[in-house]
């Protein structure tokens, strides 16, 4: 059993933490991770960074752009990520735009995964159809999850395709949004969330997008297998003392 | 020698042909987004309801009646078309071909863009559309648009780089003048592809009663089959004019410049079967396709994906998008739309460049010679006609996309006016 599956199977109110690779200094990347793992964090979304994030927002755009500017690359990434698994054992998901990982190539990106150690990925603007078609041989070939994205938009017959399509997990934003804002549990999102644990699906669920503060992510877990703090960490990440800022902000998590 | 098994009567050939013929020749859009290898809806969720719900309703709501009357309507009576096709007689004497300018610079609001403009608020407007989103990059398209809203009494923000607010002044003021709000985008190289960002985000933040007017034919599908749509009143319209100004809708060559490619693509849509007519697309340059700073796409791109479609642009190893440069903030972008891609790739039209140099001494010698200022996109188109050979029989139509107005500070600065 993969990496993800059996997390989910043990554990409730899952941790799980974004950063953009590469920042805050270039060579942070793997640090990060291993200081993540010692603070209590259950899962980690490492984002590899790309020069247009239309997705993201001030926060995530910033760290992305420090990153690039730094250096950081894919092949820089895979090159970091060579000893992940003698010092990290959870979960690890790369996340970021469909270019980067096209020009790398689908299979060359598949195989260097497989080979560092990362469990899967979630590529925000790679939409299901091309999914289907031209990447999911590979990604099961070397057996990768591939996380997809709901919104409160997205139709129910859809949502049961991305079911039907995903094997880890379902990444549910809280609101139709860039990253990076605060969540807000209005009537609407809890009739979402309500909505979507109505539907059975196979795929546990996690809540993403606004995740800031032990409330919200207490909020979150009450309707989802956990959540996902991305801007929020980033934010406070210190260059000068990188250990120190990620166990301080994961004491509020997990004291 | 061909075995006799083998062969084929000349009706099975021609059919085969035709069938060959029809494939090589399908330069339009396909039931799937995509022309050729290019197009697609590269988008994240969370514009996924809005692009479907155009994309399942699009077709629809432009073949109905009422939508085709009221666009034509609109089209005559406020945008002042058709836009004359006006025979160029001293640029033709200077280059020894007959030389037609189509005059998209006299429309309301001094460029093209608006042909989209108008037929993506009534889309908007069927949809049930409250607000209105756009980017700019010149300023053109954000001013057609905030021009839309102010004729419909819709909401209207524009997204538009810091260096282009700058460089584009009295658009800025036009569009505020119109009621819109002008953002500037600060990220990336501060022009075009960055506006094009921030609307984006702006679109994923407001899912429900806000459409995005993008204003080339970039973008996910279905954008840039709807906005060739509505830009292709210029080829057919040029047709008609061209019958009755020379007796044949087809020209030697066709020209115009390239952005994303939404005048071009006007310009050519209705010329793209007829094989004999030679269609050249104008890059912009920059300081040169080899200095680092250019907009050169084709020459210098890949392909790739951004802003929702695979086609081609200019990136890094890495897929990293570089910034580009060109004096024209019309022309400052990365990529081209995908059914340029396509062109590009199934050689059906030829892409060339022009310098920052050359397309602004193109502008001033058509203000001196015709008494017309281009805007500098357009001048590029005009540049080209350097670098071509006539024997003095030529048809030449250029589009001449926009008018200069908005670009006499470059205009002053460069000549010393
Ligand atoms: C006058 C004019 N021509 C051309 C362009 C380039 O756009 P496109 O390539 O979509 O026609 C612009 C864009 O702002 C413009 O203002």
């Amino acid at each position: 059993m993969n990496r993800i599956n059996k997390l989910f199977q043990e554990k409730k109110n899952i941790l799980s933490i974004y950063y953009t690779a590469g920042y805050p200094n270039l060579g942070d990347t793997v640090a990060i991770a291993e200081e993540l793992e010692r603070s209590g964090a259950d899962l980690l979304e490492i984002g590899f960074p790309y020069s247009d994030p239309v997705a993201d927002g001030p926060v995530i755009q910033a760290s992305s752009k420090s990153a690039l500017d730094a250096g950081m690359t894919l092949k820089l990434l895979f090159e970091q990520l060579k000893d992940l698994r003698k010092t990290v054992s959870i979960p690890v998901l790369l996340m970021g735009y469909v270019n980067p990982l096209l020009q790398y190539g689908v299979a060359n990106f598949c195989k260097s995964c497989a080979e560092v150690g990362v469990d899967g990925c979630i590529v925000p603007d790679l939409p299901m159809a091309e999914y289907e078609e031209f990447y999911e041989k590979d990604f099961k070939q070397y057996d990768l999850t591939n996380i997809f994205l709901v919104t409160p938009q997205t139709a129910p017959e859809r949502i049961q395709k991305i079911d039907s399509l995903s094997n880890g997990f379902i990444y549910l934003l809280s609101s139709s949004a860039t990253t990076g804002q605060n969540l807000q549990v209005s009537e609407g999102t809890e009739a979402y969330f309500s909505r979507i644990a109505a539907l059975k699906l196979k795929n546990p669920t996690m809540i993403g997008f606004g995740i800031s503060s032990k409330e919200t992510f207490d909020k979150a877990c009450q309707y989802a297998n956990g959540a996902i703090i991305g801007s929020a960490f980033v934010k406070n990440l210190k260059a000068d003392d990188v250990s120190g800022s990620v166990k301080e902000f994961m004491k509020t998590f997990k004291p | 020698m061909i075995k006799s098994g083998m062969r084929i009567n000349n009706a099975e050939s021609q059919k085969i042909r035709i069938k060959n013929k029809n494939k090589i020749m399908n330069y339009f859009v396909n039931e799937k987004g995509y022309f050729g290898d290019f197009g697609g809806a590269y988008i994240p969720e969370m514009l996924y309801p809005n692009v479907e719900e155009l994309r399942t309703k699009y077709l629809e709501i432009i073949a109905d009646e009422g939508f085709q009357k009221e666009f034509h309507q609109l089209l005559k009576d406020y945008v002042g078309r058709p836009s004359p096709l006006y025979l160029a007689k001293r640029l033709s004497e200077k280059y020894g071909a007959n030389i037609f300018l189509k005059r998209e610079d006299l429309n309301h609001t001094g460029a093209h863009k608006i042909n989209n403009t108008i037929g993506q608020i009534l889309v908007a407007e069927r949809l049930g559309k409250k607000r209105i989103i756009a980017e700019t990059g010149a300023g053109q398209h954000g001013v057609a648009t905030a021009t839309v809203c102010a004729l419909r009494g819709l909401e209207c923000v524009v997204y538009m780089g810091e260096i282009d607010i700058a460089r584009q002044a009295p658009n800025v003021a036009r569009m505020k003048m119109l009621g819109a709000t002008v953002v500037s985008a600060t990220s990336g190289s501060k022009t075009l592809k960055d506006a094009t960002n921030e609307a984006m985000r702006d679109w994923i933040n407001n899912p429900i009663d806000t459409h995005y007017i993008i204003g080339s034919v970039v973008g996910p599908h279905p954008y840039p089959d709807m906005v060739a749509t509505f830009q292709s009143i210029i080829s057919e319209e040029t047709k008609k004019q061209l019958i009755e100004q020379t007796g044949n809708d087809q020209p030697d060559y066709v020209l115009a410049c390239v952005g994303g490619g939404s005048n071009a693509m006007g310009m050519f849509y209705h010329f793209l079967n007829d094989e004999n007519v030679k269609l050249i697309a104008i890059e912009a340059a920059g300081k040169g396709v080899d200095s680092g700073h250019s907009a050169a796409t084709t020459a210098l791109g890949k392909e790739g994906v951004l802003h929702g479609s695979r086609s081609i642009l200019m990136q890094t190893e890495d897929g990293q998008v570089i910034e580009p440069y060109s004096v024209s903030a019309g022309l400052d972008y990365p990529g081209v739309g995908p059914q340029h891609a396509h062109l590009f790739k199934t050689l059906r039209a030829q892409y060339v460049s022009a310098t920052d140099n050359e397309a602004l001494q193109a502008g001033l010698l058509l203000t001196q010679l015709e008494g017309i200022i281009p805007a500098i996109e357009s001048a590029h188109a005009l540049a080209y006609l350097e670098k071509m050979k006539f024997t003095g029989k030529e048809n030449v139509v250029i589009c001449l996309s926009g008018r200069g107005d908005k670009d006499m500070d470059t205009y002053m600065k460069y000549f010393g006016l």
